[in-house]
């Protein structure tokens, strides 16, 4: 793949697929979030508590789907406090996301020191490393790059593509869209805007544990504080860029992926890419998924095109016998 | 059959049992939860606070953490105010940060006495510019401030990263990526053994606190924050009112960052914040934006991390523990909120009478 | 007909906090009947209803449909009882089209049938009576459009129950008359119509029986073919009372012309026209009308005038000196004593938050020297206004969101007479108000104009209109369509020219 300090382009678009997995699933999880009118930054906080799920239990246990699940179960609890608080209590959701964050941060890290050295046996780590698909890795760089990867990544597009279909065509996807657009719209129409609202939030927790445990299973396979390096804040960051919509987010996730993978590469400054040396530093390179965001963010407040703002009622809570 | 019921906002003193209360549950949960962790709650408790108030030494170190985080909940509350939600104190710290930096480490022979006012102006300077980009971005464009806020911490702190490990690593850091101490020069004086933010905190806290309750300003600030509308209509610049408040809400967080920088740490880097942006956040939130609850929760929240800091050594507690307590606490106050504009009434559908009664009931 | 009742509503009870929204009502409504409900505001008509439509529970009572006794505890109930209902604000979501808000919330298996679904929607259309491309986005229709999908929605869901809360608050007199005749072809197919308002003439109109409720009970149900308008409005407000407003002339010496419009052109963002070339006099000592559908310019006229919304063209002219383009604190600092009551009390004329003495000095407090606001010229400002104008006002410091709609508009009203202005503009002021304090309105218009005030008022009620003011303004489109002396005009000219057109009708 690499010949010496030189990296292909295959092995670069590979690298960014792999970054940008635990991305584009977290951010999966933050349009159902968001689809149903909640904002949730407590994003990071899921994946980490994902992350130190998945670790925990697939050493202890060996068993890659067990160890898996638990990093979504895990996501799901984290996700059951945000949404009592936002959805029952109708809490203020900003604050409160913040506060899942924190608290899941802590739990995790907290948890996490007992597992700093440990290590997961091959039973699970082999299942969920690299599996290429015959014939289909074989296709000249989109192989190398989408075919030859982990399950996760393969995961990570059926699930963005069936997410599409959902909010698309089905009827049910229709009913939580118009939660977020307009739940007193929804609730007259019969829709049971807080089973939905539940629903969407647990979902959405499922896949950010699973997103954060990408870090600790596949990626790293040790525990570390702060595993996911913040990986959080870029999903917030892209659900914005990709305007909610999964298909786009598959994009902007490699795209993402595809700066931080740079970043990395690039701290060695002997390092070449395409066969040009190139000499940014890595740190401003980080910046750029920010800055792109508000970018898009500023273009779609500008145009104003109907079909591409934010739910209608994102961050509100919503009472029936509201007078 | 369980209903709810919207009732009348809770009176102030009610608001405050509400809140103790929900603060007692939380710290039972935490309790609990320590328990099942495998430490001695009560041991715990009483090391957190040994270590926060135990002796003068540990008192001077938790309001040295607290003055920051005062400034910062300031900020924060004047932003919050006009509903305008800034959740970029992170970032404007360190665009204050590195604002002062700059001086510090460009100027370092220069007299204290011009060197440090130099160092807040231009602390204060850049955190608010670097808040009105969100606000000059809401007024032209409607763009949500809280998605734009929310980006640009992150922009400023990959910025202090870029600087920490490139232009102003230090080359006497023995390959370490770190920047270089400051002269004496740009260090705050202390006074009673804390530097003398206390005394600007301070300061701060009785100014917030008049500036909104008797001048105009503060008269136009509220009438803005509840409906931009009418404060149009009445005749007031609302444009001018937004953006000299982001103004100041930035350049106080930016001055936080200053203050952290030059007294405690001496120099910059891209942790030193230990995200008390985000904890200002908070703070402000659960003093119900007004000044006087800034001060003391800041303190109370200064407290559990100085005492978090001390169990860490004392009982080989993880540090994380701090943020568990945070967040417990927190996310227990979030949910009593709900009790304080709605109540729960039980409704018996046989009984007609007794159900007007019950719903009438204040 | 059958004699028994499809809906009954039996001792229905219903109270939120302290206040008792329903007591002991009982009401029956037949198949294929359109039943009125007639009442003020605050009366209790759309609590009532909207227990029918599983939005509230009763606190007491019961409820039957079909003899059959039912609990309605959630939309998705009253749906399951054919129960439809149809908002004065609208329930739809703004990004979606027709056909997608109208299958909200529908079983109807894993994908969305979208062939199907229009040929059902065109069936219904077509037997109606009803028009509405069912891909059109919801964003994209005028409000009588809106309201349409609103009544494809209920049918679609096979309701035989239609509640329609204050449908014509938004349609011009022609868009009722589409209504009403939708109205008809329904109760002939059977249905049982329930139709929420306060206007007498529309009850004498379209209903077949009406029920009048006031302050949450209800007084008495008739035919309405055995009842007159004055009979109901002794039943609406407990004792006779005149309908007639009063219109005191002035003498043509103290006419001056106050205040000039000549050409105002106003374009919104983007490009759309929202005021073409509009010119008008108002003199002093007159009250001119404004009449348009929601949505003519209306909002902008008086925005402009007032300061706050940029004019792209034209000239306002305030006793010759031009005003257009002035912020409202430089008319202010002119010495022009300007006051603009707007439609949106609590949104933009007070806030709601705070208690009287900060809402008084709202356009006053910039006067105080220094820094710091004066609050006691504030306190004897709003003592003056709650003794001239009877406000109910028990303790200063609560905020103002706690008064009634008719408080909330007395303070407002209070505080800009009591500047002393020269000009007065008035939007809807007695929009959701009791008839009692309505009229005390137009007293204090009344009062004012006998000064020798300008008054520029809005109005969505034509015949206050005729009967208020001295001459009408008819906007629609943005333009002016024209301005008739209102002793020599009518309803149907008015609504005429409130849809753009200006041939002469043949039996007017």
């Amino acid at each position: 793949m690499s010949d010496g300090n030189n990296i292909s382009v295959a092995a670069f678009l590979a690298t960014s697929v792999m970054a940008g997995t635990p991305i584009l699933l977290a951010t999966l999880g933050g349009i159902m979030n968001e689809r149903v009118g909640h904002l949730n930054l407590g994003i990071e906080g899921m994946m980490l508590l994902g992350a130190v799920a998945g670790f925990s239990v697939g050493c202890s246990t060996g068993n890659p789907l067990i160890a898996v699940l638990a990093a979504g179960l895990a996501g799901v609890l984290g996700a059951l406090i945000y949404a009592i608080i936002t959805v029952t209590l109708k809490g203020n959701h900003v604050v409160t996301g913040l506060a899942l964050t924190i608290f899941g941060t802590g739990i995790a890290n907290f948890y996490g020191q007992k597992l700093a050295h440990l290590y997961l046996p091959t039973s699970v780590t082999a299942p969920l490393s690299a599996q290429p698909i015959p014939i289909l890795k074989d296709i000249p760089i989109l192989g190398t790059m989408l075919f030859s990867q982990s399950i996760y990544i393969y995961a990570s597009i059926i699930l963005a593509i069936l997410i599409y279909v959902f909010y698309k065509r089905t009827s049910i996807g229709l009913n939580a869209k118009s939660v977020g657009e307009n739940p007193a719209a929804a609730d007259a129409s019969g829709v049971k805007v807080d089973l939905y609202k539940y629903l969407s939030i647990l979902a959405s927790g499922f896949l950010c544990g699973i997103a954060g445990s990408y870090f600790s299973l596949v990626f790293l396979t040790s525990w570390q504080n702060n595993i996911t390096a913040g990986t959080g804040w870029i999903a917030v960051a892209l659900i914005i860029f990709c305007t909610w919509n999964p298909l786009k987010a598959i994009f902007g996730a490699y795209l993402f992926g595809a700066l931080i993978g740079l970043g990395l590469m690039l701290q060695n400054t002997n390092m070449s890419l395409f066969g040009m040396k190139i000499n940014l530093s890595s740190q401003i390179l980080s910046m750029l998924p920010y800055i792109m965001t508000i970018v898009v963010l500023v273009f779609i407040t500008m145009r104003k095109r109907k079909g591409n703002q934010p739910p209608a009622w994102l961050g509100n809570a919503y009472f029936r016998e509201d007078r | 059959m369980f209903r709810i019921i919207k009732k009348a906002p809770a009176s102030k003193f009610n608001t405050i049992i509400l809140r103790s209360i929900a603060v007692l549950c939380a710290l039972v949960a935490a309790m609990l939860l320590m328990k099942i962790m495998g430490f001695d709650p009560f041991e715990l408790f009483s090391q957190l606070i040994k270590g926060a108030i135990g002796n003068k030494d540990r008192i001077m170190k938790t309001v040295e953490k607290a003055i920051p985080l005062t400034i910062m909940g300031l900020g924060v509350l004047i932003a919050f105010k006009m509903k305008f939600w800034n959740i970029g104190a992170e970032g404007q710290f360190y665009m204050g940060a590195f604002a002062a930096s700059y001086f510090a480490l460009h100027y370092p022979m220069l007299s204290p006495y011009i060197l440090l006012p130099i160092m807040m102006l231009a602390g204060m300077l850049f955190g608010g510019l670097w808040a009105s980009i969100a606000a000059i971005l809401k007024v032209k464009f409607g763009t949500s401030e809280t998605l734009v806020t929310l980006m640009m911490n992150y922009i400023a702190i990959k910025w202090v990263s870029y600087l920490q490990y490139g232009p102003w690593e230090d080359p006497n850091g023995h390959g370490m990526p770190i920047v270089a101490t400051f002269s004496n020069n740009a260090a705050l004086p202390t006074l009673f053994g804390v530097n003398v933010g206390w005394i600007i905190a301070l300061v701060l806290v009785a100014a917030m606190f008049f500036l909104i309750r008797y001048t105009k300003y503060g008269y136009e600030i509220s009438v803005f924050g509840e409906n931009p509308q009418t404060a149009k209509y009445a005749g007031m610049n609302n444009t001018k009112i937004l953006l000299t408040s982001i103004l100041i809400s930035g350049g106080l967080c930016g001055l936080a960052g200053m203050i952290q920088s030059s007294a405690v740490e001496h120099s910059i880097n891209d942790q030193m914040s230990a995200n008390m942006g985000f904890t200002a956040i908070i703070v402000a939130w659960l003093a119900q934006l007004s000044s006087i609850g800034v001060l003391l929760v800041a303190l109370l929240f200064a407290a559990l991390v100085k005492g978090g800091d001390y169990i860490k050594i004392s009982m080989q507690v993880p540090a994380a523990l701090v943020s568990v307590l945070q967040g417990i606490i927190l996310l227990f106050v979030l949910g009593s909120e709900f009790f304080m504009h709605y109540k729960i009434v039980y409704v018996n559908r046989k009984k007609g009478k007794d159900n007007r009664e019950a719903a009438t009931n204040e | 007909m059958s004699n028994s009742a499809y809906v009954e509503l039996k001792n229905i009870t219903k109270a939120f906090g302290l206040v008792i929204a329903n007591k002991n009502i009982n009401l029956e409504i037949q198949k294929g009947e359109i039943h009125a409900l007639l009442g003020e505001n605050g009366s209790g008509k759309s609590t009532l209803v909207n227990m029918l439509a599983g939005i509230y529970s009763p606190d007491s009572g019961e409820i039957f449909i079909n003899g059959k006794l039912t609990k309605i505890d959630s939309p998705k109930d009253a749906i399951k009882n054919k129960i439809g209902m149809v908002h004065q604000h609208f329930k739809l979501v703004e990004v979606l089209s027709a056909k997608e808000n109208i299958i909200l919330g529908q079983k109807q298996g894993l994908f969305i049938k979208t062939k199907k679904l229009s040929e059902a929607i065109f069936d219904i259309e077509r037997k109606y009576g009803l028009v509405i491309n069912p891909d059109k986005k919801i964003y994209d229709m005028s409000v009588g459009e809106k309201q349409t999908v609103e009544i494809l929605k209920v049918i679609y869901r096979g309701a035989q129950v239609l509640i329609l809360d204050e449908p014509t608050a938004v349609l011009t007199p022609q868009e009722t008359h589409n209504l009403f005749s939708i109205l008809h072809n329904m109760r002939d197919e059977g249905c049982a119509i329930v139709i929420i308002t306060h206007k007498l003439n529309e009850v004498m109109e379209i209903s077949d029986k009406v029920t009048v409720l006031r302050k949450g009970e209800s007084i008495n149900t008739v035919k309405t073919s055995e009842t007159t308008a004055e009979e109901l409005i002794e039943m609406m407000v407990g004792c006779p009372i005149s309908l007639a407003i009063d219109r005191p002339v002035m003498p043509d010496g103290i006419k001056q012309t106050r205040l000039s419009v000549n050409n105002l052109c106003v374009e919104s963002s983007e490009k759309v026209k929202l005021l073409e070339d509009v010119s008008f006099e108002l003199k002093n000592g007159e009250i001119l009308g404004v009449a348009g559908i929601a949505g003519s310019g209306q909002k902008e006229l008086c925005e402009a005038i007032a300061g706050l919304q940029k004019a792209n063209a034209g000239s306002i002219a305030f006793d010759g000196e031009n005003i257009l383009g002035l912020s409202p604190r430089a008319i202010i600092k002119k010495g022009i004593c300007m006051s603009f009551i707007p439609e949106d009390r609590l949104g933009m004329g007070l806030v709601g938050s705070m208690n009287i003495i900060d809402n008084v000095i709202l356009k006053s407090y910039m006067d105080s020297k220094g820094i710091i606001v004066d609050r006691k010229a504030g306190q004897k400002s709003a003592e003056n206004i709650i003794k001239i104008l009877d406000v109910s006002y028990a303790d200063f410091h609560q905020p103002i969101r706690n008064l009634s709609g008719g408080n909330i508009q007395k303070v407002l009203l209070g505080r800009e007479i009591v500047l002393g202005p020269q000009l007065i503009i008035t939007a809807y002021p007695v929009r959701g108000l009791d008839i009692g304090t309505s009229y005390k309105i137009y007293d204090v218009l009344n009062e004012e104009k006998k000064k020798g005030t300008a008054i520029l008022f809005i109005g969505e009620d034509l015949d206050v209109l005729l009967e208020l003011c001295d001459r009408i303004l008819v906007l629609s489109g943005g333009k002016v369509m024209k301005i008739l002396d209102a002793r020599s005009t009518n309803k149907e000219e008015l609504g005429m020219l409130m849809l753009g057109r200006k041939e002469e009708l043949s039996n007017v």
